[in-house]
């Protein structure tokens, strides 16, 4: 710091230079180590798997079992059904941030990152880079579960991909929220642990598999504004129709909402890690 | 380029109420090997991980090749290689790809990132496993990849935190001739270690630490020549009559210690001293399982240093990472 406000006229072409140097050694960096947690999926593609079939079963289940005892007016209950999964699909999908982190903790390999001149955003920013990339998969497979189980898009194509790119960054949001779960935790299996009861009420608690009007009042108050709720509202009016411009508005505040605060939380953890 | 490679003065660090660190100081000069000793919980870890700008020391200052680890992090980032205790790999990625992860995230130009990965495969004898992911390696294999991991952009000072801990005699023989190697084309390097064999082996210099300061510091002769000349160490049944051999020994004038079944007494001159500390033991009855007379080890030095063997493990070094 001294040596800046004392020599400003030599260092401040060459910092110049650095900033931009460092902006695109940073996309750089951010690339090498989402590219290494692809490499990791698709070495261990248990990962991926079992965080698929859970889904899939999910779709199964209340689309044979629960979906008949469940009334939703005006429209098949795959159809009401699908959105619901979609969200559930991408915030249980985000633990794998915490146990990828977690387990880069444990193994000392956040240790050498730190000791290495890359960008330091670039582990995190990498990390949920992947877990984007990963939802892409995933996202694409639930939706083809979906038609095959009979569910249908009542708007048009444009409104489905919209949809599908709010979920992802419905996701991506969350995975920020569980980088900084990761980093806390340290431990792969806490990491797990310690996401459900976080995600369990979120997911469940929510219009993702039923309708706002079949809970009890105090937990519609709850139900009806938290993030899953919202998000699930605004891609079924995507897909289904309805009034849809304030349910978007309202899912993306609360993307930017929680990516404003978790990602300088994740980055602050990310500090004083390791 | 400056003389001295790493400058430490007074480096001071805690965790909590935990004091790891409580002012050391040292100089590597460029191109030596500094042996960083002491036992688990002593501050080594934390002094490396301060030094590879892992953590931010409390107090003091810290330099590497003249730059300061908390003012030019990145200036010293890209001139250091770390392996530290734990093999810090990716198990999902082969061996050649941890190589290749590290050389573009130190930002090397892609043709070089290919040649030198390739390099320290071959190097390391790492070869025929490279496109092998890390999850099948052994032990030795995972710690020898770790370390080529440290020389991808080959930093001119390395940092090797206890890099033989867990490694069985032959592992660590063969990453002690590499090292050597290193050494021999110029690298500057501080290893820590508990083992004092590592350290008389490789190290050009010996730096003792215990709870977090320096309790001495030389060549591995200089600190051998701080004791006696000569070491008789007194095997007996068992550890009761250990306890009485100590006794009588000081009774006789002797400076003794005991730890179990074994009486170590440090003398001036061996062949005089030997005759007599046996007689006082035969005054007193007792007959001495096995007997050795040797030069001082740096094992010694520690034991007189620190009052316990270097294995000893009272506190530990997983307890100030946690703590971090």
């Amino acid at each position: 710091m001294t040596t800046t406000t004392l020599t400003p006229t030599v260092l401040a072409p060459e910092l110049e230079v650095q900033g931009l140097r460092r902006v695109i050694g940073a996309v750089r960096d951010t690339l090498a180590v989402a590219r290494r947690n692809l490499i990791g999926y698709r070495r261990v593609p248990q990962l991926l798997v079992f965080s698929t079939i859970q889904p899939v079963v999910f779709v199964l289940m209340f689309r044979y079992v629960f979906g008949g005892a469940i009334q939703v007016p005006g429209m098949p209950y795959v159809d009401f059904l699908m959105p619901g999964i979609f969200a559930q699909t991408v915030v249980f999908g985000s633990m794998g941030t915490a146990i990828g982190l977690a387990t880069d903790l444990k193994l000392g390999l956040i240790e050498r990152f730190r000791s290495l001149p890359m960008a330091r955003s670039a582990v995190l920013a990498g990390r949920t880079l992947a877990d984007l990339v990963r939802n892409v998969f995933v996202v694409a497979l639930m939706a083809a579960v979906g038609f095959a189980v009979g569910f249908r898009v009542h708007t048009n194509a444009l409104a489905f991909i919209a949809a599908m790119l709010l979920i992802l960054l419905f996701g991506y949001a969350f995975s920020w929220i569980f980088a900084t779960v990761g980093l806390v935790v340290g431990d792969a299996e806490t990491a797990q642990a310690a996401s459900f009861p976080v995600m369990a009420p979120l997911v469940f608690a929510s219009t993702a598999f039923v309708p706002l009007e079949s809970m009890p009042g105090w937990l519609q108050a709850f139900a009806e504004h938290q993030p899953v709720s919202v998000t699930v509202d605004a891609v079924r009016a995507l897909v289904l129709g309805g009034p849809t411009a304030s349910h978007v508005l309202q899912a993306l505040a609360w993307c930017i909402g929680i990516l404003a605060v978790a990602a300088p939380l994740a980055v602050n953890r990310y500090r004083r890690a390791a | 380029m400056t003389d001295t490679a790493i400058r430490v003065e007074g480096l001071e660090k805690r965790f909590g109420d935990v004091v790891a660190l409580d002012g050391i100081d040292f100089e590597v000069p460029t191109g030596t090997v500094l042996g960083l000793l002491g036992p688990n919980g002593a501050g080594k870890t934390t002094a490396v991980r301060a030094l590879t700008t892992i953590i931010r020391p409390d107090a003091g200052t810290a330099e590497v090749l003249g730059y300061d680890v908390v003012r030019r992090p990145d200036a010293v980032r890209a001139r250091i290689g770390l392996a530290g205790q734990f093999a810090a790999v990716d198990e999902n990625l082969t061996g050649r790809e941890n190589l290749e992860l590290i050389g573009r995230l130190t930002h090397l130009p892609r043709r070089l990132v290919d040649s030198r990965s390739s390099e320290l495969l071959e190097r390391f004898e790492l070869t025929d496993a490279a496109d092998r992911p890390v999850r099948t390696y052994s032990g030795g294999m995972r710690r020898r990849l770790d370390v080529s991991a440290a020389l991808v952009h080959r930093p001119p000072v390395l940092f090797l935190d206890e890099p033989t801990t867990g490694l069985d005699p032959h592992s660590r023989r063969e990453l002690w001739e590499v090292i050597g190697e290193l050494v021999g084309e110029g690298t500057t390097l501080l290893l820590t270690t508990q083992y004092l064999e590592e350290a008389d082996r490789l190290a050009d210099d010996i730096v003792v630490i215990d709870k977090g300061t320096v309790i001495a510091a030389g060549t591995a002769p200089e600190l051998k020549a701080q004791l006696g000349a000569t070491i008789i160490e007194v095997g007996l049944a068992d550890p009761a009559e250990a306890l009485r051999a100590r006794g009588s020994l000081v009774a006789a004038g002797f400076k003794a210690d005991q730890q179990d079944r074994e009486v170590r007494v440090e003398v001036d001159d061996g062949a005089r001293e030997l005759v007599n500390a046996l007689r006082a033991l035969e005054d007193s009855d007792i007959t001495p399982a096995t007997l050795v007379v040797r030069e001082p080890s740096l094992d010694d030095v520690f034991l007189t240093l620190t009052g316990h063997r270097a294995e000893a493990t009272d506190t530990d070094d997983e307890a100030t990472r946690g703590a971090a």
